[in-house]
């Protein structure tokens, strides 16, 4: 069986006017299904750049990226789209609900675009809330409801076409420690009950704690690969050896 | 998906009430204007068939050859082709409803002290039938005076005027051509016919009469016209070619031989009328149009600003899965929605403001179903077609740069 996720040799540059900016100088990394990771690294370190090109909303410029052993070259936009939208589940900083919308139709979203039919989908959305223990709140808005609130309707958005993978950037950057801490659990608990497999964007060392394998950028390089010990979390030159 | 969508679409638009409003204003005026202007255009158009319609259009008119053949070979031979036998066989034609020979010849008429140069038309009492028109007086002459030969004389308004004044002309005596009328009736008033000639301008005898006392010998059973009622419209064409082919054979005519007679009918005049009137109302619904096309271009200047505005809920959708197509088709539903809403209420409005302009002008505005569908159709063509560019542009937005803003 192919891993969930392999990229070999990635490189992406970027057209600027100062000419050709390298944001990754060739990122090779696997990951197996049921992983629960961090990808780490400095702001400007390319790890926002490897965070789109492994949710298909980028293209690498040379290497290639497999999802489940499909290469994401070969597929269309429309092919894209549909990545997108049923094989992996976004988590942002921002949470980025639609501020017009329901907590339930911002969890029902996806399923609109994966054309689930509407009965379905609003049940479907309302148990989604329930286990991110919302079940009380589908009338909200996001702007009714609080950081953490919101990004469990995120949380709960995104799971709602049963994605392989959960990619979250940031996902506690915007809440207090604690709000932070159970949205954590709340991707462990997919994790292993449910075997999603998480990739966590982040700079933050205590995020990266909760995780199993830690991989970190540096300059458009892997730094980095392996268990997330105190050196690898901290980034000191050491962890390299 | 559709439905959700229409749903997102109309939420959209009650999020942002009062621009989408003032958006929809520009349609609600183009649609009215449209309305109203094929509105008044329609009244336009029934006012000018009716007044066509009062004059005979179910009408044909068989005149006597005249100088169709030449100069020289023309002349009065040609012109007294016509004779009273051709209108008994016209009159046994299919679909032929009434037949009215008639002759008419311009004479000095004198009523005591007073003369007046007049028409004099000498005719079958049916030709006030065939001309539907009625006496506003006194009587018309029967069938029985018109055998008989009776110097009977029904009076236009004008003639009346002209030689009697206030007084009543009811039995006195008219002389044409040396030849006493006893006055009958008086014709009711008509005003002027195509040409501008007045057309209450004629004294109206029976044909008997004019034939033998009015008209030289050598033409005495030769008529001018002969007027043909026919039973409907559609059948005046067929009648037409009857017609011709039955006074071919009568008057004995060889293949090369040219027609002595013509027949007319009111079709080709009515047909430049409708044709003129048909084109007024497109000049209106044309004007009407323009404010519609600035309509539309108001709603692809908000949809602009829309999908600028909503960059970030576009990057949104297209990360959780919406491909391209699906955010085109959104926004295009919005100004979709927007054209037709303001199409909806500008065929009210359109109406209301056509029942108020037909009260005042006085003739019939009625909005048609046709130019509501036709409304409901430009609208909706307007609304794809300048939301097409702003809906593209949504969807061509990357959806990194589109999530960054």
């Amino acid at each position: 069986m192919p891993p969930l996720l392999a990229l070999d040799a990635v490189v992406k540059d970027y057209a600027s006017e100062a000419g050709t900016f390298r944001a990754l100088h060739g990122v090779s990394v696997e990951v197996q299904k049921g992983e629960f990771m961090a990808i780490m690294g400095p702001s400007g370190s390319g790890k926002s750049t490897l965070m789109n090109i492994i949710g298909c909303l980028d293209t690498p410029t040379t290497g290639t990226y497999r999802f489940e052993g499909t290469d994401t070259a070969t597929l269309s936009e429309g092919a894209l789209a549909k990545l997108r939208n049923a094989g992996i589940g976004f988590i942002f900083q921002q949470f980025n609900l639609l501020p017009r919308l329901s907590a339930l139709a911002n969890v029902a979203l996806p399923m609109v675009y994966s054309g689930v039919a509407s009965g379905e989908r609003n049940a479907r959305a309302q148990a989604l809330l329930a286990s991110v223990g919302l079940a009380d709140k589908p009338r909200s808005r996001p702007s009714q409801l609080s950081g953490g609130q919101q990004q469990r309707v995120a949380v709960a958005r995104s799971l709602a076409n049963n994605p392989q993978l959960l990619l979250a950037d940031e996902p506690t950057g915007a809440l207090d420690t604690r709000t932070g801490v159970e949205v954590l659990g709340l991707f462990r608990a997919l994790n292993e009950q449910k075997g999603v497999t998480v990739v966590i964007v982040t700079h933050d060392p205590e995020v990266a704690r909760a995780t199993n394998r830690v991989v970190r950028i540096q300059d458009g390089l892997v730094f980095y690969d392996g268990p997330p010990t105190e050196a690898a979390l901290y980034g000191h030159a050491e962890a390299t050896a | 998906m559709i439905y959700t969508m229409l749903i997102e679409a109309w939420s959209a638009l009650v999020a942002n009430r009062l621009r989408s409003a003032l958006t929809m204003l520009g349609m609600i005026i183009g649609v009215a204007a449209v309305i109203l202007m094929l509105a008044i255009g329609g009244g336009v158009q029934k006012q000018v068939s009716d007044a066509v319609s009062g004059l005979g259009s179910n009408m044909l008119i068989v005149t006597a050859g005249s100088g169709r053949q030449g100069p020289l070979s023309g002349g009065a031979g040609t012109g007294a082709s016509l004779r009273i036998e051709d209108a008994d066989a016209i009159a046994k034609i299919d679909n032929v409803a009434a037949v009215a020979p008639s002759t008419s010849l311009a004479a000095q008429v004198v009523a005591g002290p007073v003369n007046w140069a007049t028409q004099v038309t000498g005719t079958v009492p049916g030709y006030f039938t065939v001309n539907a028109w009625p006496a506003g007086d006194g009587r018309l002459f029967t069938d029985r005076e018109d055998r008989a030969g009776a110097r009977v004389a029904v009076l236009g308004q004008t003639v009346a005027d002209k030689l009697f004044g206030a007084n009543d002309p009811m039995g006195q005596t008219v002389r044409i051509k040396g030849v006493s009328f006893t006055v009958v009736g008086l014709l009711e008033h008509r005003g002027q016919g195509f040409g501008g000639q007045d057309r209450d301008d004629v004294i109206v005898v029976p044909l008997t009469s004019a034939l033998r006392l009015l008209q030289g010998n050598a033409i005495r059973r030769s008529i001018r016209i002969i007027s043909v009622g026919v039973a409907s419209a559609a059948a005046l064409d067929q009648v037409t070619d009857d017609i011709a082919t039955l006074l071919r054979r009568l008057h004995r005519l060889r293949a090369a031989d040219q027609d002595d007679f013509s027949v007319a009918n009111l079709t080709a005049i009515t047909d430049t009328l409708s044709t003129t009137t048909a084109a007024i109302s497109l000049l209106l619904a044309a004007i009407g149009s323009i404010s519609l096309v600035v309509g539309g271009i108001g709603i692809m200047n908000i949809m602009l600003v829309s999908v600028t505005e909503r960059t970030r809920e576009i990057g949104i959708r297209m990360a959780i899965g919406a491909s391209r197509a699906a955010v085109r088709l959104q926004f295009l539903l919005e100004a979709l929605m927007l054209s037709l809403i303001g199409c909806g209420i500008g065929v009210a409005v359109g109406t209301g403001l056509a029942m108020l302009a037909g009260r005042f002008i006085g003739f019939d505005t009625a909005v048609t179903v046709f130019a509501v569908v036709v409304a409901f159709a430009v609208s909706a063509s307007i609304g794809i077609f300048f939301g097409w560019w702003p809906a593209t542009r949504a969807a061509r937005l990357s959806p990194i740069e589109a999530l960054r803003s």
